[in-house]
């Protein structure tokens, strides 16, 4: 058996993985990053848009500053953020941007004089200043009040993870891809690493290091309808999850994006919006500008996500083979804007639909984005419950998204908190020792080996991988999608226990052998249907609405009740999660307030206690 | 109007013990809509469950699907059935190790790439976390960008003459990645720099010129225009370094 030693394994090899990875290094620590993926290929490449830190260079960014991000990001968040992580974030975003630019990343610039954009279909003109010019120039995106998405073209992700990527070269980080944690190597206080399987044998491997970061990305592929790529399927949070003593914060707050397109829910940027994009009906108008005057297309995803679903309710759906979906329309923004600026989504729409957006219109429908929920951590990136396990990225509930994300700030929280946490993990390394039990070791092994010969054997049952996924999938998409409601989420939760059974008895149905795909799907089934359980669970017991949580039987935010954070545990052997419940906050700088869209009505928290945990800075 | 596809499909699972290269048939109903990643995904959630094949984003934009799909690389992910005939021959990109069936080692090779080009950018200045950001000209900021959305798929690189016939030249995407950094004015290397690393048979001198990167780049990257400013540039670098100037 290969075994590797490390200071640091990072698992998972995306923006925030590789920032964590290049902070340690820096200071002289040894760092092993894995990754299913080569890491260029990792989900943060996808990411058109571009991320938000708010330099204020640009015309329309004028007097940003880090307080109104600050300010965004909380209300954003619907008063479910630690508010402590969301300071410390924008605080930094602007710093981070600027080191990326120093990396290499091609950030857009500013360009002196006047300049055309688009809103709500309009358009506009701007004058951007000449001392400002070669600055770090940033686009509009939904919820935010200054211009401060900052980007690259169409690639920001792109642009940002081949900069990082090459930045882990040049300080010879081993960025080891086609390798895949199965579990995490612990004792229950401490964790010592992972055992692998490797994508290119299927052999097992084991890494040890004095400290572990999950860095894996999103959930989104439990869900049938899901932007994210096919490898974002859970995996760190699973082999977290399962020790027992790690919770999933939040597990309820999952994001759905307004503008997937039909049939394969590839995501076309929230940029086409930010530009001045359009979204219209069957009858080819508009309607956002009716539910949100103000905010008409550029109001926050879920409140998009959500007055979409309920115009198809009303009957104003477009009827399609794959069900019924609307138009977005950038018709009006015209051939050089689209083929330089959203020249993506000209793509997108040429390759996987056929269609020219300069003259035709795009099918979008609501679908899940982003996972908000994740591994339970504090300020410091340090996972609940075991020594030595820090989570980053979107992979963590470090909670800066509290329920619900702001376009732009994911991208900018991977760096920001990779750079904060990576800082945090030099930390707990300068001068921490640790010993590696072979016993707690080998046990590790061998059970994961025994996993393996169950599956391919077929000891367990015969049950079929493939199927009982897309049980799951449905039961999420039936019960846990963009509006909740008790009875559905009842059934759901019922639905997947029997899924849960299920995924306990599956059989592979081909050798297993190598590269194998069919294993590496069997061997997360089972930690899947958790993840959904804990999902439908959490927003069963959760009885209002805040930010994506949308609970039509509970229309209101209630402070009063529900100002707190879900962490879902998964004792060992059980077949339910243990819900417990947290404060969201230490402490409030914004205390609870209308987010100014979405409308809803609000139940409020006692005024005493509130003030109380107020502070001023 | 459905058709039946018939797909021709390369299998050879080195980790399995009787594994042969050999073509295996496949019989598939189209579907509205049909790419080559609905396609392989049905294939192996119906009919063979131990077929190999790579994809991460599905949408055109990660690189990991590349194969030789009738004859030509191309990503599988944004190939639509309904472009295709009813019989479709799928093989695995050749110069890149093969993992399994479809699947081929791109990674390491773009890694040891990356070290071969010192693909970062090389520069004395120290980041001053409190300082404004360096300024640029927009412009060369796209233009730099233009370069950089290479996906590393490994088309090109498959497609060229030169890489199949000896397994040190750099390839396209190695000669492109260069050209990135040779416009970034970020980058403080000469163009002896350089030359130290492309100004031979491994690199510029080695191609041939005769384009089939250009034509298979899913992203139209400039390839051609690259390869014309680097020969230039390196022509004029290695006159300069003969008579010793
Ligand atoms: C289509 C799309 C567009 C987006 N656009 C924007 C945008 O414009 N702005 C913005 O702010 N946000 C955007 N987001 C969100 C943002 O891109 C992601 O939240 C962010 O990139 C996540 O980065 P990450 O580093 O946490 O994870 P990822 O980039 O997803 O990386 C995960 C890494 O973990 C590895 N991995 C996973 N499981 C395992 C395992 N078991 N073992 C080993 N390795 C593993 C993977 O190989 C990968 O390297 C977008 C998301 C999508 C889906
Ligand atoms: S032009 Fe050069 S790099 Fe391109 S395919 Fe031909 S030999 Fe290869
Ligand atoms: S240059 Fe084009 S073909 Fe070559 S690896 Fe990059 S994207 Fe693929
Ligand atoms: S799967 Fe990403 S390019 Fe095809």
């Amino acid at each position: 058996m290969q075994t590797y030693y490390s200071d640091l394994l990072v698992i998972g090899a995306g923006l925030a993985g590789e920032r964590v990875a290049v902070e340690s290094a820096q200071k002289g620590f040894d760092v092993i990053c894995l990754s299913i993926v080569p890491a260029r290929r990792s989900h943060s490449s996808a990411a058109q848009g571009g991320m938000q830190a708010a330099l204020g260079n640009c015309a329309k960014g004028e007097g940003d500053n880090c307080d109104i991000h600050f300010g965004d990001t909380v209300r954003g968040s619907d008063w479910g953020c630690d508010q402590e992580v969301a300071r410390l974030f924008a605080d930094n975003a602007p710093i981070e941007m600027r080191r990326l630019a120093h990396w290499g990343v091609p950030w857009n610039r500013v360009v002196p004089g006047k300049s055309f954009y688009f809103k709500g279909g309009e358009k506009f003109e701007k004058v951007e200043k000449e001392e400002n010019e070669g600055l770090i120039t940033a686009r509009s995106f939904g919820g935010t009040a200054k211009w401060r998405t900052c980007y690259t073209s169409d690639g920001t992700g792109h642009a940002v993870m081949c900069t990082m990527d090459n930045r882990c070269a040049e300080l010879g980080i081993n960025v080891f891809d086609r390798k895949e944690a199965i579990s995490l190597i612990h004792d229950g206080d401490t964790c010592m690493g992972a055992v692998v399987r490797c994508l290119r044998t299927g052999e097992l491997e084991v890494y040890l290091s004095k400290a572990t970061a999950i860095c894996t990305g999103g959930f989104g592929r439990i869900y049938k309808a899901t932007t994210n790529a096919v490898i974002c399927d859970g995996g760190g949070h699973i082999i977290a999850h399962e020790t027992g003593v790690v919770p999933i914060g939040n597990p309820e707050s999952i994001q759905f994006h307004p503008t997937g397109i039909v049939p394969t829910d590839i995501l076309v940027t929230e940029g086409c919006r930010g530009d001045g994009g359009t979204l219209l009906d069957v009858n080819e108008e508009r309607f956002m500008n009716i539910y949100e005057p103000e905010k008409a297309e550029l109001a926050s995803r879920d409140v998009v996500s959500r007055w979409m679903t309920h115009h198809m309710r009303q009957g104003k759906g477009v009827k399609s083979a794959y069900g019924e979906h609307l138009w977005l329309d950038i018709r009006h923004l015209g051939d050089k804007h689209i083929s330089t600026k959203l020249r993506e989504v000209d793509e997108i729409c040429h390759h996987f639909l056929g269609i020219d957006p300069r003259k035709q219109l795009i099918p979008v429908r609501p679908t899940q984005h982003y996972t908000m929920a994740g591994i339970r951590t504090n300020k410091d990136g340090a996972v609940y419950g075991l020594k030595g396990l820090f989570s980053a990225g979107e992979a963590a509930c470090w909670d800066m998204h509290g329920f619900n994300r702001l376009g732009g700030n994911s991208l900018a929280e991977t760096v920001v908190a990779g750079g904060i946490i990576g800082g945090k993990i030099v930390e707990f390394l300068e001068g921490y020792e640790t010993r590696f039990k072979t016993s707690v070791v080998s046990e590790a092994v061998k059970k994961q080996q025994e996993r393996i010969d169950n599956l391919i054997s077929g000891r367990n049952g015969t049950e079929n991988v493939y199927a009982v996924r897309a049980e799951l999938q449905e039961a999420l998409m039936k019960g846990c999608f963009v509006f909740r409601n008790g009875p559905d989420l009842e059934e759901c939760v019922e639905t997947l226990k029997g899924v849960l059974e299920k995924s306990r008895k599956v059989g592979l149905v081909s050798s297993g052998a190598g590269a194998n795909f069919e294993l590496g799907s069997a061997l997360k089934l089972e930690g899947q249907v958790r993840l959904g359980l804990c999902i439908a669970t959490g927003a069963l017991n959760r009885t209002e609405s805040r930010g994506s949580h949308n609970r039509e039987d509970f229309p209101a935010r209630n402070d009063r009740d529900w100002l707190n954070r879900t962490l879902a545990y998964w004792p060992e052997g059980a077949d339910e999660p243990d819900l417990k419940y947290e404060e969201t906050t230490p402490y409030f700088e914004l205390p609870p307030g209308d987010r100014g869209y979405g409308g809803g009505s609000i139940i409020e928290a006692d005024k005493t206690e509130i003030e109380a945990k107020t502070i001023k800075r | 109007m459905s058709r039946n596809l018939e797909f021709e499909i390369f299998r050879y699972n080195p980790q399995e013990k009787d594994s042969v290269p050999h073509m295996q048939k496949f019989i598939l109903d189209e579907t509205v809509n049909m790419t080559l990643f609905i396609a392989l995904n049905r294939l192996r959630e119906e009919q063979d469950p131990g077929l190999i094949f790579d994809f991460c984003c599905r949408a055109g934009i990660c690189g990991a699907c590349a194969m030789v799909v009738n004859g030509r690389p191309r990503l599988a992910c944004q190939t639509k059935t309904k472009d295709l005939p009813d019989k479709i021959t799928l093989l695995p990109l050749p110069v890149f190790k093969l993992i399994g069936d479809l699947s081929v080692d791109t990674g390491v090779w773009f890694r040891e790439m990356y070290q071969s080009t010192e693909s970062w950018i090389h520069t004395k200045k120290v980041f001053d976390p409190k300082a404004q950001e360096e300024r640029m000209d927009n412009d060369v900021a796209e233009q730099i960008y233009e370069l950089e959305r290479c996906i590393e798929c490994g088309c090109c690189v498959s497609a060229c003459g030169t890489a199949r016939m000896r397994d040190d030249f750099l390839g396209a995407a190695a000669l492109n990645r260069i050209a990135r950094f040779v416009v970034d004015p970020r980058d403080q290397r000469s163009d002896k720099d350089y030359f130290e690393i492309i100004g031979n048979d491994e690199g510029i001198f080695g191609c041939m010129g005769l384009l089939a990167c250009e034509d298979v780049c899913p992203k139209n990257l400039p390839l051609q225009n690259q390869l014309g400013f680097l020969r230039r540039k390196m022509g004029i670098t290695a006159i300069k370094e003969i008579f010793g100037k």
